[in-house]
């Protein structure tokens, strides 16, 4: 039997674990590429499809099938993906010796970016870069960025998902925008 | 003629700007080159390829994650939304008839209303603008000390502040200006912070924004007061 997201979503709250698989196997691939881009870990992605829709079918009861299941889940996934960096980053604030680490990194990333013949595209160098330059964005900048540019969500879902208000959250996509242009701008420019 | 900030560039980029900023934009043609090479860069980003996971990786997602759903205790129907939903209507019908029986008094009312409406908004605004700059100072990572934009923006929002702080207190509004005169003591301490932070300076800031949940309070009272203004 072929559910709809809305009657699977139903049968799984009245306890139908089936109805469940459903919807983990159709939106599992989502919620994981959202993970990936938000956290940058491929490890850490699959972490957090577990840990998404184990607080999915612990809030089932909340869905009211007002929105669609998938935005109601990228939420939850959004969430989860930014308790993870918060958790991460207030870690690494009790060694800065691995943040000094992650700076050096960085820098040799760009530095060793120069356009020469036998390198990349500058396009090329940009895609290379941006997962490096994307570290250093805070928690909810590098997540309004993922939402908006990359999955195409509007100011007021965002505004959702970081629970913020929208100016909050238009600042936020503009931070991170701020930041990436002043991280990759000058490798662009040299490439061109 | 005052150009868009890189700010409202972006805006533009993602389709987010304001009518006076698209007009703006139809009508400067330096704006309009800034926005171009924000295009030409940003649509670079969009090769940000993220791994695919093997066949069957749906099914290996099931078997770790299904020995760990707790059991779940049926629905009560009577709490779902299209079942209130009636109630909620005929409810209003109700409030409204009585509405149009006392409408003697509504010019009264409405005057009142548009007045504590206008505040309001003023006051959701400020409370906006003031989030995103602690949001901006609770996120900022260690190393990063320059401060001076959020400081110049906590000088601006210090002067309305004090104002919105002596209105409400004017109207007996406790509560809000309790949280404004809060407000003021860290809007003072951001804009007497140094351009050039240490990152301690930026920790103690950090952690008495933190402790004393204003960001979360501010949010709770903003929302609020948006909700408010919309019913008004």
């Amino acid at each position: 039997m072929e559910w709809t997201d809305q009657a699977a979503a139903e049968e799984a709250c009245r306890g139908n674990q089936q109805a469940f698989r459903v919807l983990v196997e159709r939106h599992s691939r989502a919620v994981f590429r959202l993970a990936f881009r938000m956290t940058g870990n491929e490890q850490d992605a699959e972490d957090l499809v577990q840990e998404t829709f184990l607080r999915a079918w612990k809030q089932l009861h909340r869905f009211d099938g007002r929105a669609a299941f998938g935005s109601w889940l990228y939420r939850i996934a959004a969430n989860c993906s930014l308790d993870l960096i918060r958790a991460k980053r207030s870690r690494r604030e009790t060694q800065p010796a691995a943040d000094e680490a992650n700076a050096a990194n960085w820098m040799e990333a760009v530095a060793s970016a120069d356009p020469t013949p036998e390198r990349l595209t500058h396009s090329s160098q940009i895609a290379a870069l941006l997962p490096a330059a994307m570290q250093q964005l805070s928690a909810a900048e590098r997540a309004a960025f993922v939402l908006r540019h990359y999955e195409g969500r509007n100011i007021e879902e965002i505004a959702q998902a970081l629970g913020t208000g929208t100016g909050a959250a238009k600042h936020s996509v503009f931070r991170a925008v701020q930041k990436l242009r002043r991280a990759l701008e000058p490798v662009w420019e040299t490439g061109k | 003629m005052k150009h868009l900030s890189e700010e409202q560039l972006t805006m533009a980029y993602y389709g987010d700007s304001d009518p006076d900023a698209r007009n703006h934009l139809d009508e400067c043609a330096e704006c309009r080159a800034a926005l171009a090479r924000i295009e030409r860069l940003l649509n670079e980003f969009h090769e940000y390829p993220a791994p695919e996971p093997h066949d069957g990786w749906e099914a290996q997602v099931w078997a770790r994650l299904q020995p760990h759903l707790p059991a779940r205790k049926p629905r009560r129907i009577w709490f779902q939304w299209y079942v209130l939903a009636p109630a909620m209507a005929a409810l209003l019908v109700v409030a409204f008839l009585a509405g149009m029986w006392k409408q003697k008094k509504s010019d009264i009312v409405l005057t009142a209303n548009a007045r504590e409406r206008v505040l309001l908004v003023a006051m959701g605004d400020h409370l906006d603008r003031s989030e995103m700059v602690m949001a901006e100072l609770v996120n900022a990572a260690p190393g990063e000390t320059d401060l001076s934009g959020e400081s110049a923006r906590a000088r601006d929002l210090l002067n309305e502040n004090r104002l919105l702080r002596q209105t409400a207190l004017r109207t007996g509004d406790v509560r809000h200006a309790a949280l404004l005169d809060e407000l003021e003591r860290v809007l003072l301490d951001i804009a007497h912070t140094s351009p050039e932070a240490s990152a301690g300076e930026l920790q103690a800031l950090q952690r008495r924004i933190e402790s004393e949940g204003l960001l979360f309070r501010l949010r709770i009272v903003s929302s609020n007061i948006h909700e408010k203004g919309k019913q008004l």
